[in-house]
């Protein structure tokens, strides 16, 4: 149970989407979260440094979010190390298999009204929804 | 200079997910769990970046080039294919399962708690097990978006 944060919501959306700019304004890329990483893990040569250089600053932003703001990091994760794992699993495989996640599809997808967002969105918001619904309903909120 | 701005980027980035209430996981699932105490925040989150993007993006692709960069480097493709959908579904269910996905979960690393390790694990042997299989690294730089530079 979480409360409806509505201004949090909006400030924060607004900072993704201005990240999200800032990285097309000077370096012309996608702000693709699953795209950048799972290219990292890549190891392509001249394409790596880049993309260790945004991942560290999410590192840093999370280490100014533990500093200054340190509700933001404040949760429990009741769910079992298998059940986890899995969720990891799919969301690695889901989200290169699909082009996407909820930040290049989300946001810039969504953003520049790409048929190919729009769809992947509207699916992974569907079983999204039931994998949540599920978890709750049938397994009383932990697996 | 332009590994600078890439780098602010991601600190941003960041803090836009914390800020928003996206790296508490809890915060996703009651978005996500309609049937139980629904938290319609996150629809929030996605509303303000959206927006903010579609407005920005337009605005920006009207120069000829980034501004530290000789081209911008786009997904061009258009097509709703097999795996499009597929591999979306399959994240979904990742996502909605413990309310991570790929951004948070980096962020969310500096806790160090064990399951947010494990996650981020998981997720990366996922990442890599798909482009092994699937060759892609050799055809195309960003996951088969389908790139195109324009110029």
């Amino acid at each position: 149970m979480t409360e409806f944060t509505p201004v949090s919501a909006l400030v924060g959306g607004f900072l993704l989407g201005a990240a999200a700019l800032s990285l097309l304004f000077f370096n012309g890329r996608v702000a693709g979260i699953s795209g950048i990483f799972g290219g990292f893990l890549g190891f392509k040569r001249g394409d790596t440094l880049w993309r260790s250089v945004f991942i560290a600053g999410l590192l840093v932003g999370g280490a100014m979010l533990t500093a200054f703001y340190p509700d933001a990091l404040q949760f429990e994760m009741k769910h079992s190390a298998s059940t986890v794992m899995l969720a990891g699993l799919l969301v690695g495989i889901g989200s290169r298999m699909g082009s996407g996640c909820t930040s290049g599809h989300g946001i810039c997808g969504i953003g520049r009204v790409s048929p190919r967002s729009l769809v992947a969105v509207a699916t992974f918001m569907a079983t999204g929804i039931a994998a949540a619904v599920a978890v709750d309903l049938i397994f009383g909120g932990r697996i | 200079m332009a590994l600078v701005m890439i780098f602010i980027s991601g600190v941003v980035f960041a803090l836009g997910l914390g800020v928003s209430g996206m790296t508490q996981p809890e915060k996703v699932t009651s978005f996500l769990n309609i049937a139980g105490n629904w938290d319609p925040s996150l629809a929030l989150v996605m509303l303000g970046a959206t927006v903010t993007y579609l407005i920005g993006h337009i605005l920006i692709l009207r120069r000829p080039a980034p501004a530290l960069a000789k081209t911008f480097t786009l997904p061009s493709r258009r097509d709703i294919d097999r795996p499009l959908v597929i591999g979306s579904a399959l994240f979904g269910v990742g996502w909605g399962l413990v309310g991570f996905c790929p951004g948070p979960a980096l962020v969310a690393l500096v806790t160090g708690y064990e399951s947010v390790i494990i996650f981020v694990l998981a997720m990366g042997v996922g990442m890599y097990a798909f482009e092994v299989l699937d060759l892609r690294f050799a055809k195309e730089p960003d996951g088969g978006a389908g790139l195109i530079v324009k110029s």
